[in-house]
């Protein structure tokens, strides 16, 4: 009735299917597909949309009525990226006050001075008061004692949806190996699922080789696909070499599966672990420089946000991709995520409970 | 009636390769667990001889799982002994672990796989084992072979289970519970299962609350309560020890059964006369005798009958006659 089927098992045999099985979890989970390829894209798309460089924005500003101010109104009303309106001076300040006007000009006044109002922590306000004084200088006969010409460069890697799809890549390493390593492990030890594999005499390091060797595995396919979408799609430069490209994916994908491995190391329960992985993504997603450059943020927190895994990653992704950058020279990015890798799985490991 | 443990030289030693034939199974010696301040299994001793079907009954909560995760290498003892396969945990896991099958309380296998896939994982941990194809048919999955786990039926889902717990061809075979939650047909298949894996000689240890269960699989049987063995024997012997082996159930339309309960001492042929959930239960040797006697005794005392029924004694009666309580209570 039971007889042996003659065929003698290795080790590397079960790491195999340890693998296989694994990847068959992963490709027949139609969320974890969603989640990594076409929400990807979709974000790109909406926010490449959105945020689409555009010609230089025509400013609304207020001219403040009074004997001089017709000739002012005059002058500006034919200058370019400017569109210029007559108001009282009740009526303009409350257009300043409520952001409906970049300027408020007045003047010029009985000795000649013209007087800009504005909001200095406004950005458009500076634009508009330069080109304003501009044009009312000019047309007061200034010459310029530098003559000065513009060329226009349109090279694609400065636009935001070039900035983008490396800051997405880096978010879907990151949510791939919190998901795929520390969210699965907690269902396997839910289910009972751990405990049954480890009564067999699977070896146990092979189980978690086999989860990261998928980790490095999928993210192959997500950064071929996010990458090549935003190459075909939209332009996006691909400078540095492929190799490079997937070595850095790498360090990510195997720093953040460590990361999983910690927070899924023991919880028992799908809130702690859910609990767990928003208090490491949620910092991340907002510090890391996803969708906008961390360097935005103040000095003071700086050394803070660069020891972050995901800044790093995002940082040596986007040197790579859009500056062609060797590896050799991202030496801190790259220490960063060693070190991450390093001590999140010695902890991952030492804390670690198959039941 | 526990066992005293005997730990022979040939299993005490980790460089023998395998138990002799004479060797037990699983040698269980003074095991205890203790959760904090609870006191899981308190000093349990049983032995299992090769070829031996031994069973753990009790209610939920008696520590029955407690003991077969620690016979498993799952979880580690608090104190005691435990020598599986002539082998203890600790040293041979790995060798254990080739020669074992273990079908855990509740596993969920990975939804997403086939049923194929499942057994073939797990057979590619053992170095030898059996083709996956002949124990999915073992077990009658053929059919399901090709379909995700997710939309097996329970009893399917539990037959897998069996499965990947027999793939690795193994000379010792763990069930925790292996029929809770199932249906009748079910059951019964997977019962089926366990005698043919019995009938090739080897050794089976399972735990069970339900004493039809027992009964049909089991050699032996150990009624754990508490974290104690109460009573150890084949269920037939354990039976009889009752002092009968058939119970009469009456019922009587009276607001006091203690009278006529009273009444049915001493009937030809009753050994015992119980109460239980407002019932009189007789144990008895001859029913031929004691039923006319004791509808004689009703009759004359001027009670009413209205039920009766007499069937074979069980380990469930074993159990209320131990304790005072029904298996599953709890």
């Amino acid at each position: 009735m039971s007889e042996t089927d003659g065929r003698e098992k290795t080790r590397l045999d079960g790491f195999r299917a340890l693998c296989l099985a694994r990847f068959r979890e992963f490709y027949r989970e139609s969320e974890v597909v969603f989640w990594s390829f076409a929400f990807p894209i979709m974000l790109s798309v909406g926010l490449g949309i959105a945020f689409r460089n555009r010609p230089a924005e025509t400013l609304p500003v207020a001219v403040m009525a009074g004997p001089r101010g017709a000739q002012a109104a005059d002058v500006l009303a034919r200058t370019p990226l400017l569109k210029a309106t007559v108001m009282g001076e009740d009526e303009a300040m409350r257009a300043l006050a409520l952001g409906r006007v970049a300027l408020v000009v007045a003047g010029p006044r009985a000795d000649g001075t013209v007087e800009y109002r504005l909001d200095p922590s406004r950005s458009d306000a500076a634009v508009a008061r330069a080109r304003a004084d501009d044009a009312l200088q000019r047309a007061a006969g200034r010459r310029d004692p530098v003559p000065s010409a513009v060329a226009e460069v349109r090279e694609p890697g400065g636009r935001y949806i070039d900035f983008l799809i490396p800051g997405i890549i880096g978010m879907n390493i990151m949510s791939g190996g919190l998901w795929g390593v520390g969210f699965n492990l907690v269902d396997m030890r839910i289910k009972r699922l751990l405990k049954r594999l480890v009564a067999a005499p699977m070896r146990r390091p092979d189980f978690l080789a086999a989860h990261l060797a998928m980790r490095l595995v999928f993210m192959v396919i997500e950064v071929s696909f996010v990458l090549g979408f935003g190459h075909i799609a939209f332009g996006v430069p691909v400078r540095g070499g492929l190799p490079a490209i997937f070595a850095v994916g790498a360090l990510g994908a195997l720093c953040f599966g460590g990361l999983g491995l910690l927070v899924g190391s023991r919880a028992r329960r799908m809130e702690t672990v859910t609990g767990l992985m928003n208090v490491v993504r949620m910092p991340m997603f907002v510090l890391s420089g996803i969708f906008f450059s961390a360097d935005r943020f103040p000095q003071v927190l700086q050394p803070l946000i660069r020891v972050l895994p995901l800044t790093a990653l995002n940082d040596a992704m986007r040197a790579v991709v859009l500056e062609g950058a060797r590896l050799a020279a991202l030496p801190g990015p790259l220490a960063v995520l060693a070190l991450w890798t390093v001590a999140s799985f010695a902890a991952g490991l030492k804390l670690f409970k198959w039941s | 009636m526990t066992a005293a443990p005997e730990l022979s030289p040939a299993v005490a030693g980790p460089s023998v390769a395998a138990a002799t034939p004479a060797a037990p199974t699983v040698v269980v010696s003074d095991l205890r667990k203790t959760y904090g301040t609870v006191e899981a299994v308190r000093g349990l001793s049983f032995t299992v001889a090769p070829g031996e079907c031994f069973g753990l009954l009790g209610p939920n909560g008696a520590g029955k799982t407690t003991t077969i995760e620690i016979l498993e290498g799952l979880l580690a003892p608090t104190g005691g002994e435990v020598v599986v396969l002539g082998r203890r945990w600790g040293r041979d896991d790995q060798a254990i672990r080739e020669r074992m099958g273990v079908c855990l309380q509740q596993t969920v296998l990975s939804e997403k796989l086939h049923v194929d896939e499942t057994v073939e994982l797990f057979r590619s941990f053992y170095r030898r084992g059996r083709a996956p194809e002949a124990v999915i048919r073992q077990v009658e999955l053929t059919e399901k072979a090709r379909a995700r786990v997710g939309t097996l039926s329970g009893g399917q889902k539990q037959r897998l289970a069996v499965a990947c717990a027999l793939v690795g061809d193994p000379d010792l075979l763990f069930l925790d519970e292996p029929t809770t939650g199932l249906d009748p047909q079910s059951r019964r298949q997977v019962w089926d299962i366990v005698n043919e894996f019995k009938a090739d000689g080897r050794t089976v240890l399972l735990t069970t609350h339900y004493m039809d269960e027992a009964e049909r699989l089991c050699d032996r049987v150990a009624i754990v309560d508490h974290g104690r063995i109460i009573a150890e024997g084949p269920p037939r012997e354990l039976m009889t020890s009752l002092g009968g082996d058939h119970m009469v159930e009456i019922a009587v339309a009276a607001p006091d059964v203690a009278a006529p309960a009273r009444a049915m001492e001493g009937l030809p042929g009753v050994r015992a006369v119980n109460l239980a959930a407002g019932r009189i239960v007789l144990t008895v040797t001859e029913p031929h005798l004691a039923v006319p006697a004791a509808l004689e005794r009703l009759r004359a005392g001027g009670w009413a009958l209205s039920d009766l029924s007499t069937r074979h004694a069980s380990l469930e009666d074993v159990f209320v006659a131990l304790t005072g309580r029904h298996l599953r209570d709890e």
